[in-house]
């Protein structure tokens, strides 16, 4: 304990004479504690990937995430990423050989919208961490102080061949917080779990659950123009705080005598939102209600990544194309709430059939993100159902590529493609029949679950000891 | 009540379907999973006429003058049953529902049968999943079986529940009713199948906190409806003993201690589980666990006291400290174990749909797929006392079918053709409605003014 403390204690002592040139020579250095852009990550990834080999999987069906389906598919991988793939390919020397006929591959899944850690298993009210229900506007809060890296919820998750995953706060709140991206690796820190590289994320809701929460407890938002008040109001705090900053920035550079403002955790998220460095994830069901975001993005000058739920964005695909904005959504959730009440199945088909549509399947859930491929064979049907033309290779992007796209990690995975880090799933059944199992799922080329060799089948602390001893 | 119904339904019958009744209909080349002692028919033919299957089979021959379907080779199926679901009771759920009482008058009085709406807009789309029957129970202290989603789970990642409406504080939550999902002939299947009660946590909860108290409140309450059932004069002249429930409840809880009526027991933990095998030993009353997601670790008590099991076959995680040991192979285990299983659907109202996607889960986590067919058609209709009526594809049963492209626990097979009461049902739904209206923009028209 002494120690830990004393180690910590070095660790803030060393942090001013790394940043101090960010802030242009002030006169007197501003303590990094309180300078926005002294630490770009506070709390930086300490992910490592686990140790893999040289492989080359052989003769399976390969869904590229490209929109391409290879059949008697190779995929080699080396150091951790996808060497190469293609119709077979021979296996160089020093590969492993992982026979994979008769089976399928895709890109890892990815979910861009979980509360695994945040909401973890067991529900008990002492694991309820997802939503900081004290005030509208919780920019300050980040999702990642709140998981748990134990919840059983990741390794079950992992079984459903999920490899990275998006951890939100709730939607209680008009601005919730930052998510967290993480690599689905079992872990003793969430530090180990974070993706490298990857953007942050702010979550916003519309609609019923702010104006709920708030109105409930007599203050504002009580109402959907409650809701549009507040992001406004917020966003112009956020304006403000960056002009003061720039006057201040501005001065020093001159020369100038300045008074730092004073940082502040909520308005320093807003302002990366504003600086276009981390990606606004938005929770809204009605087409009228994101169409009202939208324009607030323009007002302010930001760009939404990704409606979430969405569940009436078939009603304006053509806007979201138009817009370059994703929705993440499920194909049979639906009608529990008023503003649910026009989901249809299809949903992801249509807004995906726009040009330059953009559709993501996500969960929001511990039992759904085990079966994305499930929810994504449902959508695809739907889609049929309506009269679409769509094929299982450009379905597999809504769980694959176009996840990575909406949370901002498609330069590093979504698809099987050279130098992309060698997330991959060997099904033992197309990913479109519900009988599909996973049999491994490999993260930077790693095996971290195969379900015929109990060494990796991870187990969560909480899992040791009680029932059933975490066997799914 | 019987007969007022009958009446109903042939009136019905006259105004709307006089030329579907009287029509036979075949259907033909089918692949015909019967989920009756047939069981898979390769290719086989279905007549049926008046809403009763009146042949089938490999060698049975389209009658002379009926209208032939040639199903082209695709799947005939029992329509499915939906278990523990809350059609008819529900229309958006955060709206609130009609399974769940507060009333200390009423309490195993409780008959959601007069709440049943035909009209409910769940219906048509539960349909399209190709469900065609329901046993719809009442919702007791601490959830469904299951764990109702839309008011349990996703409430807390969506910052608390919409409606704060009433919830049982009773022992017994109340009875359930059989529903079938047609368009014209009405809901009502057969009222009074079961009574739902609450143990474990949530039956500890409406004993006043702990477990011990519920299991005892319960035998006194057993005890007092016997007491009641010997003594009515004596009751009825204000002469007898108080007794804890009112004399409504007493009433409704006579069938329960004859034996006639099962309980609902909603129940999690397998030493619950084992508590719930001994009081219906004790009190000589049947049960039917519901929920049981440690059920496997107790399966040969259970297959032992031939206690059926209704059970989400995607129940594996933790989610409570009454399932820690939930597992993605818990029907599978209990079938092979001799247990007769009903698969319940997520939520069981607006996802009821998915209860096939269940099924095939079940298949690929070590259950047959013969029992799987078996627990979303012909279980829930034995558990619940209308297998003589529907459930399986067998001569003189109802004509609850459904023909599908493929395999019907496949996401990518479609009902083509759903038939209740030999009934083809509209393949339209609100949802296909609002589809259609929106999958061409850019009319000329606001879309307000495309509509069936």
């Amino acid at each position: 304990m002494i120690a830990a403390l004393a180690v910590s204690g070095c660790a803030s002592e060393t942090a001013p004479s790394k940043t101090a040139q960010v802030s242009a020579a002030p006169a007197k250095p501003l303590l990094p504690g309180l300078d926005p852009l002294a630490k770009a990550d506070a709390f930086p990834s300490t992910y490592r990937p686990m140790p893999s080999r040289p492989i080359a999987v052989v003769g399976a069906s390969v869904f590229t995430g490209t929109g391409t389906l290879i059949e008697n598919g190779t995929v080699l991988v080396k150091d951790g990423k996808v060497e190469a793939v293609g119709a077979g390919l021979a296996v160089p020397a020093g590969y492993d050989t992982v026979d994979a006929r008769g089976k399928w591959v895709t890109p890892g899944l990815i979910d861009a919208h979980s509360h695994l850690g945040v909401y973890a298993s067991p529900s008990v009210p002492a694991n309820s961490d997802g939503n900081e229900m004290t005030n509208p506007v919780t920019a300050e809060v980040w999702a990642e102080h709140s998981v748990w890296p134990q919840d059983p919820g990741f390794n079950t998750a992992r079984i459903g061949g999920v490899t990275s995953l998006l951890i939100l706060p709730g939607s209680g709140n008009l601005i919730g917080g930052r998510g967290v991206i993480l690599r689905n690796i079992p872990a003793r820190t969430v530090q180990d779990m974070k993706f490298p590289g990857a953007p942050y994320v702010l979550k916003m809701a519309c609609g019923e659950n702010p104006k709920r929460v708030y109105g409930a407890k007599g203050r504002a938002p009580s109402t959907r123009m409650g809701n549009v008040a507040g992001y406004r109001a917020a966003w112009i705090n956020a304006q403000d705080y960056q002009r003061r900053w720039d006057d201040y920035r501005a001065k020093i550079a001159k020369g100038e005598k300045a008074e730092p403002p004073k940082r502040d955790l909520a308005l320093d998220t807003l302002s990366g939102v504003l600086r276009g460095e981390i990606l606004v994830e938005n929770h809204c069901y009605r087409a009228d209600e994101m169409a009202q975001m939208i324009d607030i993005s323009k007002e302010f000058g930001y760009h939404v990544a990704a409606f979430h739920h969405a569940v009436e964005a078939y009603k304006i695909a053509d806007l979201l194309a138009e817009n370059h904005i994703c929705i993440a959504t499920w194909a049979n959730w639906w009608g529990g709430k008023m503003e649910m009440l026009d989901g249809i199945e299809a949903n992801a088909a249509l807004v995906d059939a726009a040009k330059g549509g953009c559709a993501v399947i996500k969960s929001d859930d511990p039992d759904l993100i085990q079966r994305l491929n499930q929810e994504a064979a449902e959508a695809l049907a739907a889609g049929r159902a309506a009269g679409l033309t769509i094929s299982e290779a450009d379905a597999i992007k809504w769980i694959t590529a176009n996840p990575a796209k909406a949370i901002g990690i498609d330069k590093q995975t979504g698809s099987l493609e050279p130098g992309k880090r060698a997330d991959l799933v060997i099904w033992d059944h197309d990913p479109f029949s519900i009988y599909a199992r996973t049999d491994q799922v490999y993260l930077d080329g790693a095996v971290a679950y195969d379900r015929h060799d109990p060494r990796y089948q991870p187990r969560s602390d909480f899992d040791l000891g009680q029932p059933g001893e975490g066997v799914r | 009540m019987r007969k007022a119904l009958f009446s109903a339904c042939a009136a019905l019958a006259l105004a709307f379907g006089v030329a579907a009744t009287a029509e036979t209909v075949a259907i033909t080349n089918a692949r015909i999973l019967t989920a009756g002692p047939a069981g898979e028919i390769a290719s086989g033919t279905v007549v049926f006429r008046d809403g009763k299957i009146t042949a089938i089979g490999a060698n049975v021959a389209a009658p002379a003058g009926a209208r032939v379907i040639d199903a082209h080779g695709g799947v005939v199926a029992p329509g499915f049953f939906a278990t523990s679901s809350l059609l008819g009771a529900v229309e958006v759920g955060s709206l609130g529902n009609d399974l769940q009482v507060d009333n200390p008058e009423i309490g195993a009085a409780f008959d959601i049968q007069y709440g049943l709406n035909p009209e409910s807009g769940l219906l048509p789309i539960a349909r399209l999943g190709g469900l065609t029957s329901a046993v719809v129970l009442p919702i007791p202290a601490g959830g469904r079986g299951d764990g109702d989603e839309e008011d349990d789970d996703a409430s807390d990642y969506t910052a608390g529940p919409d409606h704060d409406g009433p919830k049982s504080h009773a022992l017994f939550a109340g009875q359930g009713a059989v529903i079938n999902l047609g368009s014209e002939d009405g809901v009502l299947t057969k009222a009074r199948v079961a009574m739902v009660a609450p143990f474990g946590q949530g039956g500890a909860a409406v004993a006043g906190g702990a477990r011990g108290a519920q299991i005892v409140a319960l035998k006194q309450a057993l005890a007092d409806v016997r007491d009641y059932m010997n003594n009515k004069a004596a009751y009825d002249r204000g002469g007898y003993r108080e007794l804890a429930l009112s004399r409504g409840d007493l009433e409704a809880l006579i069938p329960v201690v004859e034996g006639k009526m099962p309980i609902v027991a909603v129940v999690h933990r397998a030493s619950d589980i084992r508590q719930v095998l001994a009081f219906a030993h004790d009190e000589h009353v049947k049960v039917i666990l519901d929920g049981a997601q440690e059920a496997w670790m107790v399966a040969p008590q259970i297959a032992q006291a031939g206690v059926p099991v209704l059970l989400n076959p995607l129940d594996d995680r933790p989610e409570s400290y009454e399932e820690l040991a939930a597992t993605m192979d818990n029907a599978g285990r209990l079938a092979a174990a001799g247990v007769t299983v009903a698969l319940e659907s997520t939520g069981g109202s607006a996802r009821v749909r998915e209860t096939r996607y269940g099924a095939g889960n079940a298949v690929s986590h070590g259950m047959t797929y013969a029992a799987a067919l078996a627990a979303i058609t012909i279980n829930p209709a034995k558990i619940f006392g209308v297998a003589d009526r529907t459930g399986s594809l067998e001569q003189g049963k109802d004509a609850d079918l459904v023909i599908w492209t493929g395999d019907p626990f496949e996401p990518l097979s479609q009902a083509v053709a759903v038939y209740i009461h030999g009934q083809p049902q509209p393949m339209t739904s609100r949802q296909t409605e609002l589809r259609d209206r929106y999958k061409t923009l850019g009319g000329p028209l606001p879309p307000a003014y495309s509509h069936p």
